[in-house]
């Protein structure tokens, strides 16, 4: 793999960040000091009505958390981005975002004037914030992914977070198989038990990386994810 | 914890101010005001009734399977859950079940999806979205595709296991079942009564659902 980074950016503890991810290249996240939460949203740049689908995206593959070979799915039944590296095992596709009145509840009031640019951020204002620059609007928000954040549901469905599940140094890598508009932010996981507010920062960067060949791990890892690259494939044509 | 949480309701659809009837395939679409109790009725058994729920006067505000399911700390919906919106309003709250469970995160079909998860050809087959993007652009057309979300399955059992696998299980739902809200707030209720053939979710065979209101106090 040609690991020439084309760029690299640090993220801080409860920012936001936005790009548009270009098909061959792909984003490595790292968590810089363990415990760090990675929310983000998915969609196809040259048309946004297509979108990151949180049920497509687990019933395509039987799964209920994310990690190494699993395919995001838009509701197009394209592959937005594939995951082709993970040191932590699971991802949370289930819980959303924080909002204004859960962090206000959770963390208390800590604004702007007080805090300068340690004010307390909530992720759904900060998605919304941040589509809005593309022209898109709350109506276009759907489910977000928590990366690094793990969330288990045992067989009564009960959802349970596992606190420290992201150790420092944990990276995923997502390869976009089109061109993808993300939105993502270091805003703390809703249902982290931390009383404090602590987000954490994480490492952004960008390489250019091959397209997926027939033996690729993401496009095997289940027969509908074969179909689900060929349709991809499809659109580039 | 929210096991299955049996309730009878004890409204007689003689009452009802509305009753209708969905035939499987056909989207439906009404208003429903806060304070009306609204029954969905699994009429032959194992019928999966894709469900969305909107804020009346904002679409922006509408049902989130995240925001619900997170609220509550479970991924079933029963009775005494609060359907909660995208900006966290209580859209409205299960008051009687006897079905006992109901997905949230198996989603709607969509032409492109059966073509994922079934095979490329399927693509011509009726599918719930379809239905979805039919129902908001004759209620309003500012309304579309943008506006479809992840909706409730009621009468459908998508577990997850304690090792992040979903799985499909048989329906838990049998004819007769229902299921009955009270609205909190306005809202427009959509419902595509799922056409699936391809996997068992109606049972091989898409049947009606009956659909009634009550006025508060009923």
């Amino acid at each position: 793999m040609d690991n020439t980074i084309l760029f690299e950016e640090l993220v801080r503890p409860g920012a936001t960040w936005s790009h548009v991810l270009k098909r061959g290249t792909a984003l490595r996240i790292v968590d810089l000091e363990g415990a760090a939460n990675v929310g983000a949203i998915f969609y196809n740049w040259e048309n946004p009505a297509e979108r990151y689908n949180m049920p497509d995206t687990l019933k395509a593959q039987h799964v209920g958390r994310l990690t190494a070979g699993c395919a995001l799915y838009s509701d197009m039944g394209r592959v937005l981005c594939s995951i082709t590296g993970d040191t932590t095992g699971w991802h949370d596709p289930l819980s959303g975002c924080s909002n204004a009145a859960l962090v206000r509840t959770k963390y208390g009031e800590a604004g702007y004037q007080e805090y300068r640019n340690d004010c307390y951020k909530n992720a759904y204002d900060s998605f919304a914030i941040e589509l809005a620059k593309y022209g898109l609007a709350e109506r276009d928000m759907a489910a977000p992914v928590n990366f690094f954040s793990k969330v288990v549901v045992n067989q009564d469905g009960d959802m349970r977070f596992i606190p420290a599940h992201s150790k420092a140094g944990s990276a995923i890598q997502l390869r976009a198989e089109m061109n993808v508009l993300v939105i993502l932010n270091t805003c703390p996981h809703p249902l982290d038990p931390n009383p404090k507010y602590e987000p954490r920062p994480v490492h952004l960067s960008i390489r250019s990386v091959p397209p997926p060949g027939p033996d690729d791990p993401c496009r095997v890892f289940r027969p509908e994810n074969g179909r689900g690259f060929i349709l991809t494939e499809r659109y580039f044509l | 914890m929210n096991g299955k949480n049996l309730v009878e309701s004890q409204l007689d659809p003689a009452t009802a101010v509305y009753d209708a009837t969905v035939p499987a395939g056909e989207p439906w679409i009404h208003e429903i005001r806060q304070g009306q109790y609204f029954r969905i009725v699994d009429v032959d058994g194992n019928q999966a009734a894709d469900t969305l729920f909107y804020n009346a006067y904002d679409f922006q505000d509408r049902y989130s399977a995240q925001d619900t399911i997170r609220t509550q700390r479970n991924i079933y919906l029963t009775t005494g859950t609060k359907l909660i919106s995208s900006k966290g309003n209580t859209l409205l709250t299960i008051v009687a079940d006897t079905c006992g469970r109901h997905d949230t995160l198996g989603g709607a079909c969509a032409t492109e999806s059966n073509m994922v998860r079934y095979a490329i050809e399927k693509r011509y087959m009726h599918a719930c979205r379809q239905s979805f993007v039919r129902a908001v652009i004759g209620w309003d057309p500012a309304y579309g595709k943008r506006d479809i979300t992840h909706n409730i399955n009621f009468f459908m059992n998508v577990p997850v296991t304690e090792d992040g696998q979903l799985t499909f299980e048989d329906g838990v739902s049998g004819a007769g079942k229902y299921v009955e809200m009270r609205a909190e707030m306005d809202v427009a209720a959509v419902i595509s009564n799922c056409p699936q053939l391809n996997n068992p979710c109606n049972d091989y065979n898409p049947t009606p659902v009956r659909v009634l209101i009550w006025e508060p106090g009923a």
